[in-house]
């Protein structure tokens, strides 16, 4: 694409865009991301391909491979707009009949539809299967309007007029102040409000200011971030350049996976499209703004995305938490203030400052504003990505968009955050969908991976699994994390073979107690949470493995004696 | 540089800016307990044994004091039975390791710590970081270094430097806490006789 | 791996040595494992001391010190596959082909990893096998899979 130098030219860019396109015209979006990648579906793509033409209809249908359609249960999905029809576990033997029922606009093809589980009944347009219907896909729903390596799909769907209102019809100060009154709070875990931690960046002495993704996204059932960033990366990159702009950074840095070869592929592509139609790189617009990004990888290990370590990494450095009391957001990158987001945060930005502060604070509970990206996995019927209006009841997410447990077993537990979160059991289910809410529960949302547990499931054996995946993904730095967590796992260990002793539960709890004080880093702090919150709930089926030597949900291989 | 006031252990001190609590405490003859410090290298906050309770602005907070620097108007606690707990717990957690440390066992001894608490682990290191750094930091060879992440963290020597450099230093044996350095450097070495 | 090929990766990244884990990523990616003269020529191109090279490689579960099998397992151990019978396709693994995570079998055919999360929990158990996801896997399927890898 051509440089686009002014305000004016990205508009007149963007109609030109529009008006090449028939906007009668249909398109068939082809889930590619992993899962339904694993089912086949590069197959899937290129058979609809090859339809397309076979039929003649380039330039009528548009085929796109795009990025995670969130339905992975049913995978590959298939969704057809304008009609919004939307297709389920798609073959590509399959394609023929779909390209011509698009072509003709014949009725929808039944036996590709969404199917009730319990009625049996198809489902024709998208928004009536349960599983989207009570979503608000806000950020999440372009993936299936745009094609992830197109600019011009992105400036089509009115991409980047964001960043040009930001910086031709608001000062940088104007742009913090916007985000503060938004409220929006950090997507990544602890849901500190991003515009506080903005201004503290923006305010601190150094100089040069840096702006941050973490896109590291190492939480266990956590895949929301990449299925986002792989799907739509012009949209976090958009937010990232606004919130340089407000900050005052003029580099930053994305830190992603490395063992994602798609999101690589787009993110990398998107940078390139992006500095040479002079939306990133110098004089930005033609607004006099620079800034420009670089690209880093995690090499596989979950304490690198602590933000202390993630910068560490950054500088090429061991990814160990600094012992020091100051914040990153003052001196973090070469210890210059960085502000640190995540890609769920920015992905956020460029709709708040086009629909204002009103549109996303009308959305959620009191302190918890706009939707939120739910990874759903462990034993829901219904595995995928899911975006919700915060104070949605984790019941509507679990049981309608979940579909429930799979395989006629019963709720037990929802659990939140991964290795450093908690579970709640079955019978609170009817709590929204809150930072705070949650938090007070001992079930703090995190990056949003919402795992369901069914009833033949032990909680001592989850905890246990938990407790070994930090103790080889922390860092080893300092004594409470890396022994305590040594010695609870042997505890743990102990209790799920039937070696239990009296006195394992205060010893858990002692070495908690210390580890959540005495941590350098908030890993070692957070990491005795799943403990707390299953002794919180579920002490019972402790004790019944030490006391009686029993696991309750038949899970543990205890011998009996 | 300025004066900064604070209290510490009910003592009025005056320190200077840019000093850690550790350093201030000392001026008043307030010993906080240390594992992984030295004064001649950079703090590290690795043992957290110097876990200290700071109240500030109405609120408390546990920090490290051989990291945290002094700020006006705190209060520092240096014992209380919080923090003792954090310290027995600590110390149990490490005499896991190394039962048999002269320095452990005498803070164990202050902390009530039991020693058969937590089961017996097989390696000596309580993983300080006293030998990595001082050779890092004061030598500059880097002779060892730590492997590994965390629970399987183990120091290691680089045997082509080790050969080299070692056998005419040994500054880093004496710093050791619970000899384990000496175990790990004679493997080293065992190692390059076998290869 | 040549000099001439590792200079021209360090070279790549202007021999910052901030640069260190981009470097060590791309020589593992190009030759699958990082050999002790690869390490020593990043320690002397970029200054930085051969003994906190040693400690980044050694750090990093990506980085691997000895040469890899011709196939690649990576075996899905995040929370949705473990619930659902990952430690099962580990076993399957281990009695096919005799290896345990971190190893590589005496005849170089495979090396397992588990890594965490492929983000493709719908499937779980999920094994990777040379970038191909294999999923919903019992022992006989992961045991064909293994079978069909030449």
């Amino acid at each position: 694409m051509q440089r686009i130098g002014s305000p004016e030219k990205l508009e007149e860019i963007r109609k030109a865009i529009l008006e090449a396109r028939d906007p009668k015209a249909s398109s068939i979006a082809i889930c590619a991301a992993p899962n339904c990648h694993a089912l086949g579906n590069g197959a899937v793509v290129d058979a609809f391909e090859k339809e397309v033409k076979a039929q003649g209809l380039e330039g009528k249908v548009r085929v796109m491979a795009t990025g995670c359609l969130g339905f992975c249960e049913m995978g590959p999905v298939v969704i057809v707009n304008p009609s919004n029809i939307c297709y389920v576990q798609v073959g590509a033997d399959d394609a023929a009949e779909i390209v011509s029922q698009v072509a003709n606009g014949e009725k929808p093809i039944e036996r590709l539809l969404y199917a009730d589980p319990d009625t049996g009944e198809r489902v024709e347009a998208l928004d009536k299967i349960p599983f989207y219907r009570e979503q608000s896909r806000i950020l999440i729903g372009d993936n299936a309007r745009i094609d992830p390596t197109s600019l011009e799909d992105y400036l089509a769907i009115g991409g980047y007029a964001a960043l040009s209102k930001a910086l031709f019809a608001m000062t940088p100060e104007a742009i913090l102040d916007e985000v503060k009154e938004s409220n929006l709070r950090g997507r990544g875990g602890g849901g500190f409000p991003a515009g506080r931690k903005w201004e503290t960046t923006r305010n601190a002495p150094g100089e040069e200011k840096y702006v941050i993704v973490n896109g590291h996204e190492g939480e266990p059932g956590a895949f929301m971030d990449r299925a986002l960033f792989t799907g739509n990366p012009h949209l976090v990159l958009e937010g990232l350049i606004i919130g340089a702009r407000a900050i005052g950074a003029t580099k930053g840095f994305i830190y992603t996976r490395h063992d994602s070869p798609m999101l690589l592929a787009n993110l990398n592509r998107a940078l390139e499209q992006a500095r040479e139609a002079g939306l990133l790189g110098n004089d930005i617009l033609g607004s006099g703004f620079d800034f420009d990004v670089e690209v880093h990888f995690d090499v596989g290990i979950f304490v690198s995305g602590e933000s202390s370590a993630l910068m560490r990494s950054l500088e090429g450095n061991m990814p160990e938490p600094r012992p020091k009391y100051v914040r990153t957001s003052v001196s973090g990158v070469n210890d210059m203030p960085s502000n640190l987001n995540n890609v769920e945060t920015w992905a956020n930005v460029p709709y708040i400052i086009n629909n204002g502060v009103e549109w996303f604070a009308g959305m959620g509970t009191e302190k918890s504003n706009g939707s939120k990206l739910i990874s759903l996995s462990g034993s829901a019927r219904n595995i995928g990505v899911v975006e919700v209006e915060m104070g949605t009841s984790l019941k509507t997410v679990v049981e309608t968009i979940g579909g429930g447990v799979a395989n006629g077993k019963k709720l037990k537990a929802v659990h939140f955050g991964g290795p450093m979160g908690g579970s709640i059991p079955g019978d609170m289910i009817d709590t929204p969908l809150d930072f705070d809410e949650l938090g007070k529960l001992g079930a703090p949302m995190g990056a949003g991976a919402l795992l369901v547990i069914d009833d033949e499931t032990c909680m001592v054996s989850l905890t246990r699994y938990f407790v070994e995946f930090l103790t080889k993904e922390s860092c080893g730095k300092c004594t409470p994390c890396r022994e305590g967590m040594r010695q609870m796992l042997n505890i743990l260990n102990d209790i799920c073979s039937g070696e239990g002793r009296p006195g394992d539960i205060e010893r858990l709890e002692e070495i908690a107690d210390t580890m959540s004080v005495a941590s350098l880093c908030s890993l070692g702090k957070t990491a005795p949470d799943p403990l707390r919150s299953a002794l919180r709930y579920f002490k019972a089926e402790y004790e019944a493995h030490i006391n009686e030597k029993k696991c309750p949900a038949g899970d543990c291989a205890i011998e009996a004696n | 540089m300025s004066e900064v006031r604070l209290t510490i252990d009910g003592k009025e001190v005056a320190a200077t800016e840019g000093m850690t609590l550790l350093e201030a405490a000392r001026t008043v003859g307030v010993e906080i307990p240390t594992l992984c410090h030295h004064d001649k290298l950079e703090p590290y906050g690795g043992c957290r044994v110097c876990t200290v309770e700071v109240e500030a602005w109405g609120r408390t907070k546990y920090v490290v004091g051989c990291v945290y620097p002094v700020e006006a108007d705190i209060v520092v606690r240096t014992r209380s039975e919080k923090i003792d707990q954090i310290r027995k717990t600590i110390l149990e957690l490490m005499l896991a390791h190394a039962p048999d440390s002269h320095d452990l066992a005498e803070m164990a001894k202050e902390y009530k710590a039991d020693p058969e608490k937590y089961r017996r682990e097989s390696s000596f290191c309580i993983h300080c970081g006293l030998c990595v750094r001082y050779c890092d930091e004061i030598k500059g060879k880097n002779a060892v270094t730590f492997v590994d992440q965390g629970a399987s963290r183990e120091i290691s020597f680089i045997p082509e430097i080790a050969a080299k450099e070692c056998w005419d230093c040994k500054e880093c044996f004496p710093l050791c806490p619970t000899s384990a350095l000496q175990a790990a450097y004679v493997l080293a070495r065992s190692f390059e006789d076998v290869g | 791996m040549t000099q001439d090929k590792i200079d021209q990766i360090i070279d790549k990244f202007e021999a910052k040595p901030r640069a260190l884990i981009m470097i060590l990523m791309d020589i593992q990616h190009h030759n699958r494992w990082l050999p002790k003269e690869a390490l020593e020529r990043v320690s002397e191109r970029l200054g930085v001391p051969l003994a906190k090279v040693q400690q980044i490689a050694a750090f990093y579960k990506t980085f691997s010190l000895v040469p890899k099998g011709d196939h690649e397992l990576h075996v899905c151990t995040g929370t949705s596959c473990h619930l659902r019978g990952a430690q099962k396709v580990l076993d399957t693994v281990y009695e096919v082909a005799g290896i345990r995570p971190g190893e590589t079998d005496s005849e170089s055919k495979f090396s397992l990893t588990a890594v965490n999360c492929m983000g493709a929990c719908s499937l779980g158990p999920v094994m990777m096998v040379d970038g191909q996801y294999h999923g919903r896997l019992a022992p006989s399927k992961t045991e064909d899979v293994l079978k069909n890898v030449k």
